[in-house]
């Protein structure tokens, strides 16, 4: 199974290489990690992506609780989320097949923020689906570089993450 | 009041109550050891910094105390990772304090320089490193307060030597609130009232129980339990201790060298009670058949460790203490269904006292020195009030099997990591905290060449601790091994070369003495155990022995080579 997790961790050095170190050192796999300051400065937040089964989703979820410097973990498969991934890519631009790659850019609502006479740099925001849609018709023009931000989420609707003071991370029934 | 970080160190310590620590300088402590100078704390320096984390391991699983070592920069840091290891694995409480070279040369390759909190990360609870003075004291409150609460561990504390020489207004906090770190103590009740019916509802329970009883000093309230409702028990090596060892109730050990009945109660069970324990893979044996006929019930502190390695069926994440005693309380006021539960169980407690009768613990008495044996007088020679401490192998199973332990904190062994080289340094830091007890470290030839410059320690400190050495003249367990699944091919396990152990204490100032013959033994124990001195104790066992019964790596609990 595929999830996505927030996990909201102190804004400190060295709390990154505690989550991805927890990954790796325990076999669990990351397929991609987004942290970047909350609103609230002495705050990050993560986006996790990864992938396991049931026992190792709840290992991983645990786990990262049982950091000190995780506040809160959040897995979106348990909320109704919306997510989105921004990707630039590198398209190779050939008298032949500009029209074509500028009409997918426009179809998919994504823009092109570099040219060279043979390249456009396409910027593109979306779900997964969209991304991987946009790339499969894109790739047969010939892709020659992909940066992907990995994905970031949010629960839909007023609610929000939030942090309680003095919340117990507790466990399974707490 | 201002004081440079050195002063804020000891401060902090006395602040925290430690009486003890144990240290090895180097450049990079100096202001501290310096702030150490006459200061109103015992502090042992040791001969390896190996020896100084399981030295304040052995302090804090004897004492219950939270243990300090202290340490400079570089290779003194890295020296202590085994013991930090060995102490993660058995959650036991210590402070490591390591010296780092200056702020501005972090990350430059500095002479003595390595990044001990990068190389610690994965094996402490939690690790910090002090960039300014101003964070000194909290932090220092902070690693006490997550070395000893919730599920306990190791906490290293990295100090660059700038930071201990700068001066800043000290304030030792009073509180202590990470808002990431908050543990659970109390189980809840639902989960509670689910539990206790499933037990009264047993025919065929079993209550296994580990080292979370003496970290979370609930022996009391176990026993009660478990004569409330009569349960069989039974301990992992880590929770030995936790229920009387001559309770009749009591099943022994279980697991890969558990007691026949032990593994056969645990597999054949309806209803398995868990506390404090974490389904290691040396008690479960192969995990997809282990008390597969079992509702398991899984109290713990840590909730990573429930239903990690078995699936369990009613979890409750708590303090072992606190669970147990509400237990108590919700089957007290069951009284009909305890009644009839007490009917229902009667058939299979007959059950386990005919394996208790007809597979006891045993070996064979055949005119040679079996290490079985001395294990036995030792217990019978103390009548089982002694802290023993243990290396890791044969000697460490021979001692969980052969003696009996009456009270919690009484055995002191590195279960999770397995660390040989861990019973004499933990022995001298158990000594350290219990000046007047008769501490016993049980040893192989092997384990004990792995610290035994320790043994300086020990005479500086007129610190008496025992060693046991049975000596088989080859490194045991792996032997044994080789013996069963490797066709006997014993390869790179015997030792063509030994120091004479008896030449060796006296050459350090302890007392070597050397028994070679079973009529020896207690005649010599005797003469060690009330000489006063640290003294070492060459016992030549009959090589060929080994540990039994064994549950084969992998294999299923119950099936089991008894002899």
């Amino acid at each position: 199974m595929r999830h996505v997790i927030s996990v909201l961790v102190e804004n400190e050095f060295g709390v990154l290489a505690r989550v991805s170190g927890l990954f790796s050192g325990r076999g669990f796999n990351i397929e991609s990690l987004c942290v970047a300051e909350t609103l609230d400065p002495t705050i990050s937040a993560m986006t996790i992506v990864t992938r396991g089964s049931e026992a190792i989703l709840e290992q991983i979820l645990k786990q990262l609780n049982k950091l000190i410097n995780v506040i809160k973990v959040v897995d979106f498969e348990e909320v109704e989320h919306v997510s989105r991934e921004m990707v630039l890519v590198k398209v190779n631009a050939t008298e032949r097949n500009r029209e074509e790659v500028l009409r997918m850019a426009e179809i998919f609502r994504g823009r092109v923020i570099d040219v060279s006479p043979r390249t456009y740099t396409i910027e593109i925001t979306g779900t997964e689906e969209k991304i991987k849609a946009f790339l499969t018709l894109v790739k047969p023009l010939g892709i020659k570089e992909l940066v992907r931000t990995g994905q970031i989420a949010m629960i839909r609707g007023e609610k929000i993450i939030q942090v309680k003071d003095r919340e117990s991370k507790g466990g399974e029934n707490d | 009041m201002k004081k440079n970080g050195a002063q804020i160190f000891v401060e902090a310590l006395k602040m925290e109550g430690v009486d003890t620590i144990f240290c090895y300088p180097g450049g990079a402590v100096l202001h501290i050891t310096d702030a150490l100078y006459g200061a109103d704390i015992n502090q042992v320096l040791v001969r390896h910094e190996q020896g100084a984390v399981h030295a304040a391991d052995g302090y804090a699983r004897a004492s219950g105390r939270v243990g300090v070592a202290l340490v400079t920069s570089g290779p003194g840091a890295t020296n202590t990772v085994t013991g930090i290891a060995s102490a993660y694995m058995d959650s036991v409480p210590i402070v490591v304090f390591s010296g780092q070279v200056a702020t501005m040369l972090i990350g430059n390759d500095a002479f003595q320089e390595a990044d001990i909190v990068g190389i610690t990360r994965p094996c402490t609870k939690h690790n910090y490193l002090v960039n300014d003075v101003k964070d000194l004291a909290r932090i220092t409150k902070q690693a006490f307060y997550i070395a000893r609460s919730g599920r306990p561990g190791p906490v290293l504390v990295d100090i660059p030597k700038d930071v201990s020489a700068a001066m800043t207004e000290f304030k030792y906090p009073d509180k202590v609130h990470i808002r990431g770190y908050q543990p659970t103590y109390a189980g809840h009740p639902g989960q509670i009232k689910r539990a206790v019916k499933q037990i009264l509802s047993a025919k065929r329970p079993v209550l296994y129980t580990g080292g979370g009883i003496i970290t979370s000093d609930a022996s009391d309230e176990l026993l009660a339990f478990a004569e409330a409702l009569s349960l069989p028990v039974t301990n992992t090596l880590m929770g030995l201790g936790g229920f009387p060892g001559n309770h009749p109730q009591f099943l022994g050990m279980l697991g890969m060298h558990g007691t026949y009945a032990s593994n056969h109660a645990v597999m054949q069970s309806d209803v398995l009670i868990a506390v404090g324990a974490r389904f290691d893979d040396r008690a479960t044996g192969r995990t997809d058949v282990f008390a597969q006929h079992a509702k398991i019930i899984h109290v713990d502190i840590d909730p990573t460790s429930i239903s990690k390695n078995i699936r369990v069926d009613i979890p409750i994440v708590g303090d072992a203490k606190h669970v147990l005693k509400k237990m108590l309380e919700v089957t007290e006021d069951e009284k009909a269904a305890l009644k009839e539960y007490k009917q229902n169980i009667k058939e299979w407690l007959a059950q386990i006292g005919d394996w208790k009768k007809s597979y006891p613990l045993g070996y064979t008495r055949d005119g040679t020195l079996k290490p079985q044996y001395v294990i036995e007088r030792v217990y019978e020679l103390t009548k089982g009030k002694a802290i023993i401490a243990t290396e890791v192998g044969q000697n460490q199973m021979w001692a969980a099997q052969f003696f009996k332990y009456l009270k919690p904190r009484s055995i002191i062994t590195s279960g999770g990591l397995g660390t040989m080289g861990y019973g004499f340094p933990a022995a001298i830091g158990a000594q350290a905290a219990h000046p007047d007890a008769l501490v016993i470290n049980i040893a192989g030839d092997g384990s004990i060449q792995m610290n035994i410059q320790e043994l300086a320690t020990a005479v500086q400190y007129g610190l008496p601790v025992k060693v046991i050495i049975l000596n088989n003249g080859c490194l045991g367990m792996v032997r044994q091994w080789q013996e069963l699944f490797y066709a006997k091919r014993y390869s790179i396990s015997k030792f063509e070369c030994s120091p004479n152990f008896v030449k060796l204490a006296e050459a350090y100032g302890a007392v070597g003495y050397e028994i070679e013959d079973e009529k020896e033994v207690d005649k010599v124990l005797k003469k060690a155990f009330t000489n006063g001195k640290p003294t070492f104790i060459d016992v030549h066992i009959n090589p060929d022995e080994g540990v039994y019964p064994m549950v084969p790596a992998g294999a299923p609990l119950n099936e089991m080579l008894l002899v």
